[in-house]
């Protein structure tokens, strides 16, 4: 980082400092340098600590209250809702706090898909990114488990089987995940356990995603790189706290509105029915947030096929910073790759509506071409897109709109 | 201003997005059910006193003979939110249950009157007992019944007034009934209320319809007796989040203007 070396004023401040720097750590984050141009989709990132520290507080104060057993689980859910003061509150909180997350989640990973961040030299901060991503995945899943309804028993059950798909061992696997012949006490406990471990991986991981991204600094939306500190840029605090903060608290409205007025909207209706192993659901769906990647499952006819196939469709994002191959990174200044980023969130969007219906007839043919689609889009068209779309030419500085006009109109004669 | 009102426009279309996203995920399979107009709707939704109390009637005399509401205690009864019943009538109707207490220093079990802390008393003592009484189905324990069924509130009302003959060509099994209602029609649940079944405490008419409207909403607030509570904080907490958007929203701008005048 290019920025003056910073010396605490008082005597103690140097001596402790010297020590442990964390004077210098704090004079950093408030210092540092942002680009000028952020728009509001960069405020997904501070909206996301937030939602991951208020998962924290309130899980914590869940699990004060929360029995992990078959027996008691689901009561004492009900329990934490009736007899606990705020129960309900925290409980609703947590609950749709994860969906917040994901809503979230979503827009923050879409935003670096059109902004091109995951590009050189970023490509760490990505990566971290999808590992953030996965382990929030499956925090979320043990946590629906946790109230021991039909859904968690059947979502625990379908997606533990997944791995009897892996040839040779994957029975012995399952058992061993399940921690018995079934899905029972001895799963519950376990979910329980990871469910409270790794929210904090997830803060590890956080804090290395913000270091790697405090590296390069933040890309911006015209995604040129930027002279830091310079007049593109503003110290992050006060101007990029009081916007985040801004943008966070219009999202804190509509996270209020869902917890206060429509609670369960987001969940299926037959997590109110204790686990029952003897009845199966007729439609067992996850979590709104896993149904893109549900239909992905289902879209291939052979059990490890879909497996592999689900797991493919994470993990080829990993190397999406290669797959890349245009060299600018903004889709403000690629005309195709910025129809073709429409195109792949519409596709989102329908493997998402098809994961939430049977797999059958016009679904599960659309569900086809959605993945196929979807694999398309990285395999194929993010590389060859790099070759050979026009690119419209990039302003010189965020600060010189003028010249980028100048720039362009020569280009164009 | 316009770029703000475009940026809020987009949040919006998001937020509706998931919203439609949601409902049409769960809402695959519902029936058409009948709607009725419920006091507890809405973002100032409360319940009728009246209603809950004439509901807690209905269940008390018609539908405790086979269901059970294993998470409310007497005490719920006198709560806030709730039927409002006053302590001392609470207290007795607690205490006109029989509740098996034990074991004594003796280690016998032994009667006794019901408290406050009491939870509801069941009609059968296990899930099997349940079912051998009524022909092999089980009748549902109605704790959170109303959050466990697509419809909540409209469902149970629905039911209970979907009993009809069944079509010519519908084959019905012996002890179940045709209820248009029901997924598949088909319910163990024999048609419970008729008019004048009971009489109400506050004399109102007890028609099918009005007892199936007081149980409902029972049901409802058997199910989510912080209702009320959570309208009430939700109302002022949005509001106060709206006052903090605008203050923080000026002070941005004053802040920011100061990076843009440059």
């Amino acid at each position: 980082m290019s920025e003056k070396k910073f010396i605490p004023k008082s005597k103690f401040g140097q001596w402790f400092d010297s020590r442990l720097p964390l004077l210098t750590l704090s004079h950093h984050l408030s210092d540092y340098p942002t680009p000028k141009n952020l728009n509001y989709w960069w405020t997904f990132g501070g909206i996301l600590t937030f939602c991951l520290i208020v998962q924290i507080v309130t899980g914590l104060v869940l699990a004060m209250h929360y029995v992990a057993h078959v027996d008691h689980a689901f009561e004492s859910v009900e329990h934490i809702m009736r007899d606990v003061n705020y129960g309900w509150l925290i409980r609703y909180v947590h609950a749709n706090g994860s969906s917040m997350f994901f809503l979230a989640v979503y827009i923050h990973i879409f935003r670096a898909l059109f902004y091109g961040s995951y590009k050189s030299p970023r490509e760490i901060i990505w990566i971290i990114g999808m590992l953030i991503y996965i382990l929030m995945m499956a925090t979320a899943f043990m946590g629906y488990v946790l109230p021991w309804g039909q859904m968690s028993f059947w979502a625990a059950t379908v997606i533990t089987n997944l791995f009897s798909a892996i040839p040779l061992i994957g029975e012995s696997v399952v058992t061993w995940l399940w921690g018995g012949y079934a899905v029972d006490n001895p799963t519950l406990t376990r979910f329980y356990s990871l469910h409270y471990l790794m929210p904090f991986l997830i803060f590890g991981l956080v804090v290395l995603h913000i270091w790697a991204l405090h590296i390069p600094g933040n890309n911006n939306p015209v995604g040129i790189d930027i002279k830091k500190p310079s007049k593109d840029t503003v110290p992050f605090s006060p101007y990029i706290v009081v916007k985040d903060l801004y943008a966070l608290i219009i999202f804190l409205i509509i996270f209020a509105g869902i917890v206060f007025f429509v609670p369960n909207i987001l969940s299926h209706p037959d997590n109110y029915i204790k686990a029952n192993p003897m009845v199966t659901p007729t439609h067992i769906v996850p979590e709104w947030y896993l149904l893109p990647f549900y239909a992905i499952l289902r879209a291939v006819p052979s059990k490890l096929g879909g497996v592999v196939v689900m797991f493919a469709s994470l993990f080829i994002l990993m190397f999406l910073p290669w797959l890349d191959t245009s060299k600018i990174r903004s889709a403000v200044f690629r005309p195709l790759y910025k129809i073709f980023f429409w195109i792949l969130v519409i596709d989102v969007i329908i493997l998402g509506y098809i994961g939430a219906n049977p797999p059958e007839g016009l679904y599960l043919l659309v569900g086809r071409i959605a993945t196929i689609y979807y694999f398309v889009h990285f395999i194929l068209i993010m590389p060859i897109l790099g070759f050979k779309e026009k690119t419209i030419p990039l302003p010189i500085s965020i600060s010189d709109p003028v010249l980028s006009n100048q720039a362009r109109t020569i280009s164009n004669r | 201003m316009l770029k703000k009102i475009k940026n809020i426009i987009k949040i919006l279309f998001v937020y509706s997005f998931i919203m439609i996203f949601a409902n049409n995920s769960i809402a695959a399979e519902s029936l058409d059910l009948l709607k009725n107009k419920w006091s507890f709707e809405g973002l100032f939704g409360t319940f009728d006193r009246g209603s809950l109390r004439r509901g807690y009637q209905v269940y008390n005399e018609v539908c405790s003979s086979c269901h059970s509401i294993e998470l409310l205690s007497y005490r719920n009864l006198s709560e806030n939110g709730g039927p409002e019943f006053s302590l001392e009538d609470a207290k007795n109707i607690a205490a006109s249950f029989e509740i098996i207490d034990g074991p004594n220093s003796d280690g016998e079990m032994f009667a006794r009157p019901g408290r406050l802390s009491d939870k509801f008393i069941k009609p059968y003592p296990n899930v099997q007992a349940a079912k051998a009484a009524n022909g092999g189905a089980y009748p549902p324990d109605m704790s959170v019944l109303v959050k466990a069924r697509q419809g909540g509130a409209n469902y149970i009302y629905s039911i209970l007034l979907g009993y009809e003959e069944p079509p010519e060509d519908f084959k019905l099994e012996d002890g179940v009934y045709y209820n248009k209602y029901m997924p598949g029609h088909n319910i163990k649940m024999p048609n419970i209320l008729s008019d004048g079944l009971l009489d109400y405490a506050d004399g109102t008419e007890a028609t099918t319809q009005q007892m199936a409207k007081d149980i409902a909403a029972f049901l409802t607030w058997a199910s989510e007796p912080s209702l009320e509570a959570r309208h009430k904080i939700g109302f002022k907490i949005i509001l106060y989040l709206i006052i903090l958007a605008g203050l923080v929203y000026l002070s941005m701008k004053k802040l920011w203007s100061r990076i843009e005048s440059k």
